[in-house]
């Protein structure tokens, strides 16, 4: 799950990572008397789930009040489009109301999930405040890495290689190693999958501040954290994929044409692959889970088609254990209850696979059934042109 | 021959009298596994498929010579469920469990690295030995003993594979499923370091996905240790980069994980790779 900005800050400052005075608002009221008490020059940052805000008009620098108001009204409501939103862009209804600092240096601060070595690694890297990826790709000797030993957490001198590592000046490293340790301990205490400050800034009077700060959280360590799962901004995702999650199934919308709805993660999205190789493009990735029952089905067939790029539909079900009639009679008084206009292709494998083309074929329905993957891409991609 | 498990494995089920633990047991036993118990707490005593059921791993492993276990506890209780079996010495310990948090698995994981214990999964479909042993969730009729040794981070899109497979005549020597998550017990390289050992397995099929280094670490390993013929596939060459597509470790993130750099790393490594999923058992015919 992701957070906001401000979210995240919270989050950080209650383990002792010092962060700049702020208040989030939602009207232009609200920035007013949070600028006041502020007092003096202020910075605006609109509060949407993606990076890239500051390039795309989302972080203004206010000199007062009265400024921050002027630029909280342009920006409350306004779309924001960045490298990460798409063409789309998000409509901003939060924005943060922050002190400004004065900035000696800009660091980058994270820590993210070394697969290999199963544990956390904190990185950190003297070139903050600019895009991180670009600058492991380009000097990845500017990045210092320490692993997190779960449970025994970011150890004072594994902070101080860092701290010195950077070059953070003697009288600031010791507030700098403090804070390292403190994202450590939250990534753990929250159940981060990631966390990033990015930029950590050492300022002209030798105070550090976790000037940005991103926190991904992981789904499955929710249930554990009933006070984070309030963080979750349903603004910030897609409609459909919200209604999708709250049937168990896993949707996550494209820009094509073809409507996918298969069984098992892989497998969809195989499934989106064989229908780009056959010249067509997925207009989602859709995993109905394992088990498929007639509510999944009818409940997918409706999300999907409200999707209105959508110009034919391929079921690829490999059920295997799952019995092919169950699954086709379910197929069928989904297609009759929504009254589906589009063409759909089933190809489905699994016990009783016989009788389930043929409830399939005898429903006067516009199905078409097909035999192997290669086939039934070849075939949906043809009606949905 | 085969894998990790086969005629002699004896395995206990953990959450014996679940649901889906119950009907899965039921498929494993019709396919001939041995299943020589359950593990359910609070339910010591009782028995459960006209098989004895106990309160802890070391005393059903005690009572039943158990040497695997099969777990479907539920998320909250899974990592600990797995180093129970460990501790239990248990050799293959088969987690089928899905949503397990990381930072569970981070632990059970360490704690597996000091004991003899090998952890298939989690969040995979489980094992097989065709012909011989089922430990898992997967359809037991489309698979055929034979010679290629299939590995996968996926479920139905092994089954995929392995229907092709079985279609053209091809069996398999053992089929595992090392699952979707980030942290996973066996990966790549330990199954395919298996097959490469294993005189029965003459070729080996590897089904990777977006998300992480695995295949890029297993192409390497492949390159310099591998003699016998490997065909691969990589799932997700269309999935937009920072979204998660359905398991928790298919993702692209900051640049890496992404298809293309998996299947380049497979071509380089001299593995023969299949561009859609379709030509999976068509491409392992061709390199035997």
């Amino acid at each position: 799950m992701k957070i906001h900005e401000y979210q995240a800050k919270g989050i950080l400052a209650r383990f002792g990572v010092p962060v700049p005075r702020g208040e989030v608002v939602y009207t232009p009221e609200e920035a007013d008397s949070a600028a006041r008490k502020i007092g003096g020059s202020v910075v605006v940052k609109a509060q949407i789930h993606a990076g890239g805000r500051g390039k795309g008009g989302g972080v203004k620098v206010a000199r007062d009040a009265q400024e921050a108001v002027e630029i909280a009204k342009k920006m409350l409501g306004m779309k924001l489009v960045t490298h990460q939103t798409g063409p789309e862009g998000r409509i901003v209804q939060r924005v943060l109301i922050e002190e400004t600092l004065p900035i000696e240096r800009e660091l980058y601060l994270g820590i993210v999930l070394d697969r290999a070595q199963a544990k956390p690694v904190f990185m950190a890297s003297a070139a903050g405040g600019v895009d991180i990826e670009e600058v492991a790709a380009r000097s990845p000797e500017k990045i210092l890495k320490e692993p997190v030993e779960p449970g025994t957490g970011l150890s004072p001198f594994q902070a101080r290689n860092l701290a010195y590592g950077m070059a953070i000046p003697p009288a600031s490293a010791p507030a700098a190693a403090a804070a390292m340790i403190a994202l450590a301990k939250a990534y753990e205490a929250v159940d981060a999958s990631l966390a990033e400050i990015n930029p950590f800034i050492l300022a002209t009077d030798g105070r550090v501040i976790a000037l940005d700060a991103k926190i991904n959280l992981d789904d499955n360590a929710l249930y554990r954290h009933k006070d984070l799962l309030e963080l979750r901004d349903l603004n910030e995702e897609d409609p459909l994929e919200v209604d999708a999650s709250r049937f168990g199934l896993n949707y996550i919308k494209l820009d094509g044409t073809v409507g996918c709805m298969v069984n098992g993660a892989g497998l969809a999205m195989a499934t989106m692959d064989i229908i780009q190789y056959a010249g067509g493009s997925p207009a989602n990735f859709l995993d109905v889970g394992g088990g498929a029952s007639a509510e999944q089905i009818q409940n997918a067939f409706r999300i999907l088609l409200s999707d209105r790029n959508v110009k034919a539909v391929l079921i690829n079900i490999f059920g295997g254990i799952l019995r092919c009639d169950t699954l086709a009679t379910g197929v069928v008084a989904a297609a009759r209850e929504l009254k589906v206009q589009v063409p759909i292709v089933v190809r489905m494998e699994g016990t009783n696979v016989d009788e389930g083309r043929r409830i399939l074929k005898d429903s006067g329905l516009n199905f078409t059934v097909a035999e192997g993957m290669r086939d039934a891409a070849e075939e949906v991609v043809g009606l949905a042109r | 021959m085969s894998i990790l498990i086969d005629e002699n494995t004896r395995v206990l089920v953990q959450g014996f009298t679940g649901r889906e633990a119950t009907f899965h047991s039921q498929q494993c036993l019709a396919y001939g596994t041995k299943i020589v118990g359950g593990v359910v707490p609070g339910k010591g005593g009782t028995t459960h498929l006209d098989l004895p059921v106990f309160d802890t791993v070391r005393a059903a492993a005690a009572a039943t010579g158990a040497n695997a276990s099969v777990v479907f506890v539920p998320p909250a209780f899974a990592a600990d469920a797995v180093m129970e079996a460990a501790d239990a010495g248990l050799g293959v310990v088969v987690c089928i469990t899905e949503g397990i948090p990381t930072l569970d698995m981070l632990k059970a994981w360490r704690y597996l690295q000091s004991r003899k214990t090998r952890l298939i999964g989690p969040n995979c479909p489980g094992v097989i030995s065709p012909g011989k042993c089922k430990i898992g969730i997967m359809p037991g009729h489309i698979h055929k003993p034979g010679s290629v040794g299939v590995v996968s981070r996926s479920g139905t899109l092994t089954y995929e594979a392995v229907d092709q497979l079985t279609r053209l005549g091809i069996g398999q020597s053992t089929c595992i499923g090392i699952g979707g998550d980030p942290i996973i017990g066996t990966n790549f390289i330990d199954a395919i370091k298996l097959f490469n050992e294993d005189p029965a397995t003459e070729a080996i099929v590897m089904i990777g996905e977006i998300g992480g280094a695995a295949e890029e670490e297993a192409a390497a390993f492949v390159k310099q240790n591998v003699k016998k013929p490997v065909v691969g596939f990589v799932a997700g060459q269309t999935a937009p980069p920072g979204r998660r597509m359905g398991h928790a470790g298919a993702i692209i993130s900051g640049g890496s994980g992404k298809a293309e750099d998996k299947i380049r790393a497979m071509r380089e490594a001299g593995i023969a790779v299949c561009m859609t999923p379709a030509e999976i058992g068509q491409k392992a015919k061709d390199v035997l």
